[in-house]
């Protein structure tokens, strides 16, 4: 039982990240001018917390999906595209009633995992840089969505009430969605983490040579990191089409989420050059992002900062997380 | 004397063949093809005045992409083009508001902001040892704050100084227009730069092997730092040239540029992994580009298919030319 403090070394990137979240949020939760009007009540908490999972599970989803792919020592400017291409496709046909909203769901998935599959087949058997790979399949699937939603259009057939019930809250006032993103990562990220293929994949981002040294089938780590980051941006446009109901193919928006899934992906401890992290903590890291982001909006400021502000947290996230410098040993070690 | 001609022929034109990248001349036949397409579809598609007015619009897009391509021979990207040449166009044409002294500096201003933009980029890389792709896109952020900040979020209002409306759409000499003149200036200065200064060669030196290019006395950190700076300069001089052409800048400006610009220099034969290309790659890159972009506007394109089409191209010419090894070699 004298094994915890390795345990503690081997989370302390997610451990940082649930610190960091746990306290901007506070920060945030205790200014809020909805909460500090109310005179902190539980309903108005409630509800700040409820609006801000919300907005913050469309972050988290992307983020995982960055994470998948970052493990593997490659990086994807693709997931925010993906993620606009879905919400443009889960507009048009998760519609009607019942086993008519399934398929639709099911047919949006299945265009995350085609979208992150064709990505993994291309760096794999191309042998292309992930970054170039990425950037051009994202113009692809960026194409494909704004084909499908040439205006921005609200779909009066979206089946809403799904729609509420994935936004609202359960008995108890938990918010729905984090149930379900709870769900989600039970589902699929921890089978992933535990199985053969998850333990692959981080051993190609420790070392690619290393791990086909050890016999690793790294095509087929890579391919599965690869497709399931698909999936989790699909995942993320299901849900902002059930925020808002309607399709937009926005280049702003899928390359927002782009960036902010890097920022998420640092802030949770996930070392971009791959082999260390985990999604739980980019998880975190994307809720500590979005609570960071809105500090904003507590302390009265002109939105117009915003943008600025969440800039500068971008880039002093990324300066200390991906900062090699204080990782060296040797000078020579710089120029690897 | 035929068989002396054979001979001849046999023994020199491989050497020439081997001298030559097979991904430029697959570039340059790929611009004639796509003018003679153009040709069968519209007749006036070869007439002097449309393909002086392409090499017009191709020099924006060639000065953008010169920047990148110093970058990518280093074997790093610059994501931070949008919004660099954002501020050079809206930097620019703010300093012209302010009266004479303003407008004469106009341009000068315009490209000191994308310096020293570009110096950031440089120090992350070079210095803190930041993956270039990272600490360009949140340089791309900071700038898109700052000059959302800067305009309220509204359109600027400030127009382009006649400078700049000069360079980017008078026409001097011969009716050739300013613009092509300014990149072919830029394009003799690259080609100089690359062929023949101690600078050029660290650049190519740094993309094969940066610790071969260090322990064999190049200050690699230094020249990685001064890659970055002149790339910056050049977005935002391409960002200038563009205010001028619409003579005033315009939020999202920048955004048309990115793909592009790295489109031109991989399709020009440039290594994407560095240490490897050519400026006569580039400029055929660049025009095949922009000939790719008004073929498909002049067949009524949507946006969307031109997007597939531009993801599809580099992908395609990437899996020609810009494979990596396998990993077990």
């Amino acid at each position: 039982m004298s094994d915890w403090r390795y345990r503690i070394g081997e989370h302390k990137g997610t451990l940082i990240a649930i610190a960091i979240f746990a306290v901007m949020f506070t920060i945030y939760l205790v200014n809020h001018p909805a909460i500090t009007s109310n005179g902190f009540s539980a309903t108005a908490v409630a509800n700040v917390v409820n609006t801000a999972a919300n907005k913050g599970v469309l972050l988290a989803l992307v983020a995982v999906a960055q994470t998948l792919v970052v493990i593997t020592s490659g990086i994807d400017l693709s997931v925010g595209m993906i993620f606009v291409l879905c919400n443009c496709l889960a507009s048009a046909i998760v519609v009607g009633s019942g086993w008519q909203t399934a398929l639709g769901v099911a047919g949006v998935l299945a265009t995350g995992l085609l979208c992150g599959a064709i990505n993994g087949l291309i760096v794999i058997f191309g042998r292309l840089q992930p970054i170039v790979t990425t950037i051009a399949t994202g113009a692809i699937y960026f194409g494909i969505a704004l084909a499908l939603r040439p205006n921005p259009d609200v779909s009066d057939k979206f089946n809403g009430d799904l729609g509420d019930a994935m936004m609202g809250r359960l008995p108890g006032g938990i918010p729905a969605s984090i149930v379900a993103l709870i769900v989600i990562m039970l589902v699929i990220w921890i089978p992933f983490r535990r199985s053969p293929i998850g333990r692959a994949a981080y051993a190609v981002g420790s070392s690619e040579m290393a791990a086909y040294m050890s016999g690793v089938r790294i095509g087929r780590a890579k391919f599965v990191a690869y497709t399931l980051s698909g999936l989790f941006s699909g995942l993320g446009g299901l849900y902002l089409t059930f925020t808002t109901a309607s399709g937009a193919a926005s280049l702003a928006n899928g390359s927002t989420y782009t960036l902010n899934s890097i920022a998420a992906v640092v802030l949770g401890g996930v070392s971009l050059f791959g082999g260390s992290g985990s999604a739980i903590g980019a998880i975190f890291g994307a809720f500590a992002f979005r609570a960071i982001g809105d500090l904003l909006f507590d302390f009265d400021i002109e939105p117009l900062w915003q943008s600025l502000f969440q800039g500068i947290v971008l880039l002093v996230s990324v300066c200390i997380g991906a900062a090699q410098l204080v990782r060296v040993r040797n000078r020579l070690d710089l120029f690897g | 004397m035929s068989t002396g001609v054979a001979n001849w022929a046999t023994a020199r034109l491989p050497r020439l063949l081997r001298r030559v990248d097979p991904a430029v001349v697959t570039a340059y036949a790929c611009i004639v093809l796509l003018l003679l397409l153009g040709d069968l579809y519209n007749s006036s598609f070869l007439s002097p005045e449309y393909l002086l007015q392409q090499l017009k619009v191709a020099s924006f897009l060639g000065v953008i992409a010169t920047g990148m391509m110093i970058v990518i021979l280093l074997g790093q990207i610059d994501l931070s083009v949008p919004w660099v040449v954002a501020v050079g166009g809206m930097m620019s044409a703010a300093a012209t508001a302010y009266g004479p002294v303003g407008e004469a500096l106009a341009i000068p201003f315009g490209l000191l902001c994308g310096i020293a933009l570009g110096f950031l980029n440089g120090i992350g890389v070079a210095y803190l040892r930041i993956p270039s792709m990272i600490i360009t896109l949140a340089i791309n952020a900071v700038a898109q704050g700052l000059m959302v900040v800067h305009t309220g979020g509204f359109s600027p209002q400030d127009s382009a100084s006649i400078a700049m409306r000069f360079i980017a759409t008078g026409d001097s000499v011969l009716g050739i227009p300013n613009a092509l003149i300014v990149w072919a200036l830029l394009g003799a200065a690259a080609i100089f730069l690359f062929t023949r200064t101690t600078f050029g060669r660290a650049l190519y030196a740094i993309g094969n092997r940066e610790r071969a290019a260090y322990l064999s006395g190049v200050d690699t950190q230094r020249v990685v730092l001064f890659a970055f700076a002149i790339s910056g300069g050049l977005s935002a001089f391409g960002g200038i040239l563009l205010a001028g052409y619409a003579s005033k800048a315009a939020q999202a400006m920048g955004d048309a540029y990115l793909l592009p610009s790295i489109a031109a220099v991989v399709l020009g034969g440039t290594s994407i992994l560095g240490g490897r290309g050519s400026y006569a790659g580039t400029v055929a890159g660049v025009i095949l580009i922009t000939l790719l972009q008004s073929i498909l506007s002049v067949m009524q394109m949507p946006e969307a298919g031109r997007q597939i089409i531009y993801g599809a191209v580099i992908i395609l010419m990437m899996l020609l030319y810009g494979r990596g090894r396998r990993v077990q070699n």
